[in-house]
């Protein structure tokens, strides 16, 4: 794998540390007028997603991360492994429930997901910014309860719970905004 | 990307620093000079890095060597507004490509020339500034970094400054001794300064650079060299001048050693400032402003992008 310098170091660089590999989030280079140069950098561990803080010695180089993200396609899980696919490839993967992590909530079969591997194996799931599941449970709907903005937990296809407003019912498939965990809209 | 990232207000209080400068500069009987910034030799330091041309010229990090030969020729009391040049320095607060206003006057002490630097800065904080400063902090050195790091700089074991800096910034690696005071003074003592103006001097010998080395009160030997802090960001270097040519030459040629040491390009010594000390060079003491920091400060702006109309990406 290439080595960067620190003159290489910006946003978003994949690098080695500490046997961890992380991406570069911030670069500051502090340098007295006639001395030695630093640069303090902030990086994200991509497999903790912890936030670290290095100086570095300016000019010195540090190894880079063989990481890449791709977009796949969800399979299915067997329980252990949870399975994706390359659509043009076929190639498949299997990543581990640390690599899903908090998409566990939103992985819907067929749905495309970005998937970053670090040595050509997962390290990290993310889905799209919006996905559409179905409601398997809910209260029965409040027909005409549109207007006042009350809401009622529904459980979802992939388990996860949301709130949603009061006259959704079950069956019925809604758009939920996964950052936030909120529903939007109806699909 | 074509249009400035200063704003006109910016642009025109820029215009109106270097009248104020130069306005001074007259009325106290500096002469305004100009050197090349193409020469045949450049700076020495060991963690300053020229950029060369294809003709074996460097362009100039600072004018200082050309000025010291004026000097040595009799010029008097002389200053200069002029571009400079630092190979991969760039930052919020580092431009490759930036403005120093240099000036020396022979026969002054470092404490008159920082005198003339602080009337030259509540002028411009006046005339110029959106802020002006009220009262200014003057330090030595060691008891700035004292008072916040527990160690003196000057007698400290080498054992205890490593140790010290690594728990204080998680650095780890290998420095020379200036270098790990470098790093706790960038990484622990700038943040804590005080607000507004302040003066450090009486820096570690190890970092005289071209600054005369001699013993303070306590008879610890200390380069005779002077920094100005605003609101922490360095902002002007001074020396009580190195006039000894055999001692610069010693210098150059260790700033040569340290360089091959780091792994850094050897440089061709300036012998022609070597020539110009050994003829005689009066007793000066000497400074370098960077403008575009100053002006930063004045305006109460928080990156230098703001002040230069197009900066290193946009250049």
């Amino acid at each position: 794998m290439a080595k960067y310098s620190t003159n290489d170091f910006r946003s978003g660089l994949k690098v080695m540390l500490e046997g961890e590999p992380c991406a570069i989030t911030e670069n500051e280079l502090v340098k007295p007028g006639k001395g030695q140069a630093f640069n303090r950098v902030k990086l994200r561990n991509l497999r903790t997603g912890r936030t670290w803080e290095r100086t570095f010695k300016s000019g010195e180089s540090i190894e880079g991360a063989d990481v890449m993200e791709v977009d796949l396609q969800y399979l299915y899980t067997d329980g252990e492994f949870w399975h994706f696919m390359d659509p043009n490839t076929f190639d498949q993967q299997a990543a581990d429930e640390a690599a899903v992590g908090e998409s566990i909530k939103w992985l819907k079969e067929e749905d495309i997901c970005t998937v970053t591997l670090w040595n050509d194996s997962p390290l990290a799931v993310a889905v799209a910014n919006f996905v559409c599941l179905e409601i398997t449970e809910t209260d029965p709907g409040l027909k005409g309860d549109t207007a006042n903005g009350g809401s009622k937990p529904a459980i979802l296809t992939t388990g996860a719970m949301v709130r949603v407003p009061l006259f959704l019912s079950i069956g019925e498939v809604i758009k939920i905004d996964t950052r936030t965990g909120e529903y939007v809209s109806r699909a | 990307m074509w249009q400035p990232t200063a704003s006109m207000d910016a642009i025109r209080a820029r215009a109106e620093m270097y009248a104020q400068v130069r306005t001074f500069f007259y009325h106290s009987k500096v002469l305004e000079v100009e050197t090349p910034l193409l020469c045949s030799t450049t700076a020495m330091d060991p963690y300053l890095d020229s950029f060369s041309v294809s003709s074996g010229r460097f362009l100039q990090t600072s004018p200082e060597f050309p000025m010291k030969r004026l000097l040595a020729s009799g010029s008097g009391p002389i200053y200069q507004i002029s571009k400079a040049f630092r190979q991969d320095e760039e930052s919020s607060r580092h431009n490759p490509e930036f403005t120093l206003l240099e000036w020396y006057q022979p026969g002054y002490s470092l404490l008159q020339l920082q005198e003339e630097l602080l009337a030259l800065l509540f002028l411009l904080g006046e005339e110029v500034g959106v802020v002006s400063w009220a009262s200014v902090t003057c330090r030595t050195y060691a008891e700035m970094f004292e008072s916040i790091v527990g160690l003196c700089p000057h007698t400290c074991t080498d054992e205890a400054l490593v140790v010290v800096a690594k728990r204080e910034t998680g650095f780890e690696g290998e420095l020379a001794r200036d270098s790990w005071l470098d790093l706790l003074m960038s990484h622990v003592v700038e943040p804590e300064m005080p607000e507004g103006l302040l003066v450090l001097t009486e820096f570690p010998a190890g970092q005289a650079a071209l600054a005369e080395i001699a013993p303070d009160e306590r008879g610890r030997n200390v380069a005779k060299r002077l920094e100005l802090y605003i609101d922490g960001v360095e902002v002007a270097n001074g020396y009580q001048e190195l006039t000894d040519g055999v001692e610069q030459k010693h210098r150059f040629e260790f700033d040569n050693k340290q360089r091959l040491a780091n792994g850094a390009v050897q440089l061709p010594i300036p012998e022609h400032l070597v020539s110009a000390l050994r003829a005689g060079m009066p007793a000066t003491s000497g400074i370098a402003v960077g403008l575009d920091r100053l002006l930063m400060k004045l305006m109460g702006k928080q990156q230098l992008s703001d002040v230069i109309c197009f900066p290193w990406g946009r250049a």
